[in-house]
């Protein structure tokens, strides 16, 4: 029964999502009346039929329910219970149900909140409903989540182990909330193009989606990047994964719109730029989408191998950004432009960060694409790594992160350099220090990791002068709160990348039990290798002592576990953490006579990078909570004329 | 020239700029950067250098893996018709196997692949797309079934 319930909740989805996009274009057109009602009444129902049809899939999923495809391919009855939940998304045509359901949530905000009056709402869940329509299209003719199996079988094959653990049971979700989120705003950019009202009041409609978006996509990032760390057993937390480098991009571009519909909202400034951005974020969430599902990358992430899927989603992707850029093509150049600005004002400030931020997502997109597009074209085949990135990628970065304390310093319209630079000052001794001390201090000596470490210490310092500044003076608000904390959060991202990659130790060796490795001044004796088993999954446990200065600290247990179920092996690495570095070990393959190879890492700092990533995200929370709860403040133009 | 006309003649020069600057390393950073991938018959066949990093592909040959001294490694990788003698040291992946598929990345020295990173696939019905590849190219790839 829950397949069919399942189904037919889809096919009646499918039937909302048209009415709502219908409805929702006609009511764009005139004053709103039944047009309006009709598609918030559908994005309803849309959310409703969806809501019901990833929950029959979860159902299933809990329940075992192998008469279904999708659950026999992808669960198991020894399965602990968190996974049979979460693995109703770990797979192909789950994670569709999940994207169109994240879909659904967002319409019905758009329908609930109505920002931005009738006419923009209701162009907004036009475009949503085409969208939800397409998606909903694409599960039902390509991967239906709901087929059935006759005669069911006993037992599921199981699902992939590395996808088996708590941190990355949340990593798709937040991932989709941000992907989707830029649908919303992509949504938003295409009514303010249809209606013509892309001013100052489309800019304030649309900045929540962009935020929340935002700061799922940054949680994300920063949970996948996490979970790397964890469970890969290399002791890195980047790899410039074509995955990886799919959830960048978006999140690029997307930094790059919250700052230009900053400057859109306030001034008027930048409309047609922060229209072009919202439609190339949810473009390049549709690429990484391409890219992940239709298997031309070699990936954890790519579960389904299918030309077909891949084929449709291209279809889409076309059709969304070519529909899109035609439509910017054939409005933009009738909106109003915004009003000028000096040289030296924040929105040049914005300007330069917006054109950093592209061009960096503009170098990822090449690194990631080039060697797909030489394959296609005469067949060589190549990969592009760290290196490519370290050289095109880091210096961009650097130079964005140089000017960022410059842009809460300088006001709209026509800033004071003199009175920036002198507020900076004990900034820029900060960062003078911070480089002094890093060359003096840190073994190798590395000019980068100092270079690294002043930009940091450079980003951390002004956002506590802006801070402490603001707070003096009674003006320190939500929004300083979040640019404060975001820019903050850089820097301590920041910190931790280049501690890690200037000054990570690491050692392999074979040990026997009780020999021991050397790594950064810890001695780490391997006591035995024993088994141990675990709810699905047998596992060779190292016990490992950690000495220093001859005294057991701590004991490590790193696992190498396989599934029986799913046929796999992974390894679990065992990580001692201070806060301020991690000792990582991991256990490798056994080299005869009870020896196993053991790698040990001290990654110093190496905690930073994720904490970094949540103050940004509570940077994004700030800005995202001041402006539903405070009256935000009007835009200049509107305060010249009073 | 009125405040719009310049703010539009800033842009476009600061456009032209990032866009030179970004094009310029992109390029540099390609030409130097990228590793090419070569299967154990184009070694045979083209002119590989000695000494420049690449990546190889193919299975691991059956009987080919000698562990020791110490986390040394040594194996086979053949695409079915040709085949690269391996050396490697430290751990291996998880999902290292005879017969299995394999990517190596490394150089070639005096007639061996010195390997510096040695990828596994990720699961068991997964096959890594190059070795794919080389296999179909050297006539040896099954469908179905390895």
């Amino acid at each position: 029964m829950t397949g069919e319930v399942g189904l037919l909740a889809l096919c009646l989805a499918l039937a909302l999502a048209i009415v709502q996009s219908l409805a929702g274009l006609a009511g764009a057109r005139g004053d709103g009346g039944n047009g309006a009602a009709i598609a918030q009444g559908a994005a309803m129902g849309l959310l409703v039929f969806v809501s019901l049809a990833f929950g029959a899939l979860i159902y299933a999923f809990v329940t075992s329910d192998f008469s279904i495809l999708d659950v026999a391919q992808n669960s198991h009855t020894a399965k602990p219970l968190l996974y049979k939940f979460t693995g109703a998304w770990g797979n192909h045509e789950g994670s569709m149900v999940l994207w169109v359901f994240v879909l659904s949530l967002y319409s019905a905000f758009v329908a609930f909140a109505q920002r931005g009056g009738t006419r923009l709402t209701c162009a907004a869940l036009g475009v949503q409903g085409l969208l939800a329509a397409a998606f909903l299209l694409f599960i039902l003719l390509t991967s239906n989540p709901f087929v059935r199996l006759d005669p069911p079988p006993f037992e599921g094959a199981g699902l992939n182990p590395l996808l088996q653990d708590p941190g990355l049971a949340f990593h798709p979700p937040l991932l989709y909330f941000g992907y989707v989120g830029l649908s919303a705003a992509f949504a938003y950019a295409a009514a303010g193009l249809i209606t013509g009202e892309a001013d100052a009041p489309w800019a304030r409609a649309a900045r929540p989606f962009m935020l929340t978006a935002w700061i799922a996509l940054t949680l994300g990032i920063t949970g996948g990047s996490w979970w790397a760390y964890y469970t890969l057993g290399w002791g890195g937390f980047w790899f410039w994964d074509p995955v990886e480098n799919a959830s960048l991009m978006p999140w690029l571009v997307a930094t790059a719109l919250l700052h230009s519909a900053l400057a859109t909202e306030r001034t008027g400034a930048f409309r047609t730029w922060s229209l072009l951005l919202a439609i190339l974020g949810f473009s390049l969430s549709l690429v990484g989408t391409f890219l992940v599902r239709s298997g031309v990358l070699t990936s954890v992430h790519a579960f389904a191998n299918d030309p077909e899927r891949g084929f449709f989603i291209l279809l889409m992707l076309i059709a969304a950004i070519g529909g899109a850029l035609a439509l910017f093509a054939w409005r933009a150049p009738k909106l109003e432009t915004g009003t000028a600005f000096h040289p030296i004002s924040r929105e040049m400030l914005l300007l330069l960060n917006n054109l950093l931020l592209t061009a960096a997502a503009a170098t990822v997109f090449v690194g990631t694409l080039y060697p797909l597009a030489l394959d296609a074209w005469i067949g060589k085949k190549i990969s592009v790594g760290a290196p490519y990135f370290a050289i095109t990628f880091a210096p961009i970065f650097a130079v964005l992160l140089l000017l960022v304390p410059f842009g809460p310093r300088l006001g709209w319209r026509r800033g004071d350099l003199h009175s920036a630079l002198r507020i900076l000052l004990p900034a820029m001794g900060a960062a003078a220090a911070a480089a002094v001390v890093v060359l003096a201090v840190a073994r190798p000596a590395s000019a980068a990791g100092a270079g690294a470490f002043a930009l940091a210490a450079w980003l951390i310092a002004s956002s506590i002068i802006d801070a402490v500044r603001r707070n003096r003076r009674r003006t320190f608000g939500w929004s300083a709160a979040a640019s404060a904390l975001a820019h903050a959060g850089l820097g301590i991202s920041l910190m931790g990348i280049a501690a890690v990659s200037c000054w990570k130790s690491e050692a392999s060796e074979v040990l026997a039990p009780g020999q021991s490795l050397t790594v950064a001044g810890y001695e780490l004796r391997l006591r035995d290798v024993g088994e141990a088993r675990g709810p699905n999954y047998f596992a060779k446990r190292a016990d490992i002592d950690v000495v220093r200065n001859g005294r057991v600290i701590e004991t490590l247990s790193p696992e190498k576990r396989s599934y029986p179920a799913e046929g796999q092996a992974i390894s679990k690495a065992a990580i001692r953490t201070t806060g301020l570095s991690d000792l990582y070990v991991a256990l490798g393959d056994e080299r005869g006579h009870g020896s196993w190879i053991v790698r040990a890492y001290l990654n110093p700092l190496a905690p930073f990078i994720w904490l970094g990533g949540i103050v940004m995200a509570l940077g994004g929370a700030a800005s995202l909570f001041g402006r539903l709860r405070v009256r935000v403040a009007k835009p200049l133009a509107y305060v010249a004329a009073e | 020239m009125n405040p719009k006309k310049r703010r539009r003649l800033y842009f476009a020069i600061a456009l032209v700029f990032a866009g030179a600057a970004g094009a310029a390393l992109v390029v540099r950073a390609l030409q130097d950067n990228v590793l090419y991938f070569y299967s154990p018959s184009d070694i045979a066949v083209k002119h590989v250098p000695q000494d420049v990093s690449f990546r190889i592909g193919g299975l691991v040959a059956k009987g080919s893996v000698t562990r020791g001294p110490g986390a040394d490694v040594r194996f086979v990788v053949t695409d079915g018709k040709t085949q690269v003698p391996v050396q490697y040291s430290g751990a291996l992946p998880d999902l290292f196997r005879e017969g299995q598929g394999v990517v190596a990345t490394g150089a070639l020295h005096a007639g061996v692949f010195r390997a510096s990173e040695v990828l596994a696939k990720h699961d068991e019905r997964y096959m890594p797309p190059e070795v794919v590849d080389a296999l179909k190219r050297a006539g040896r790839w099954k469908e179905g079934g390895t």
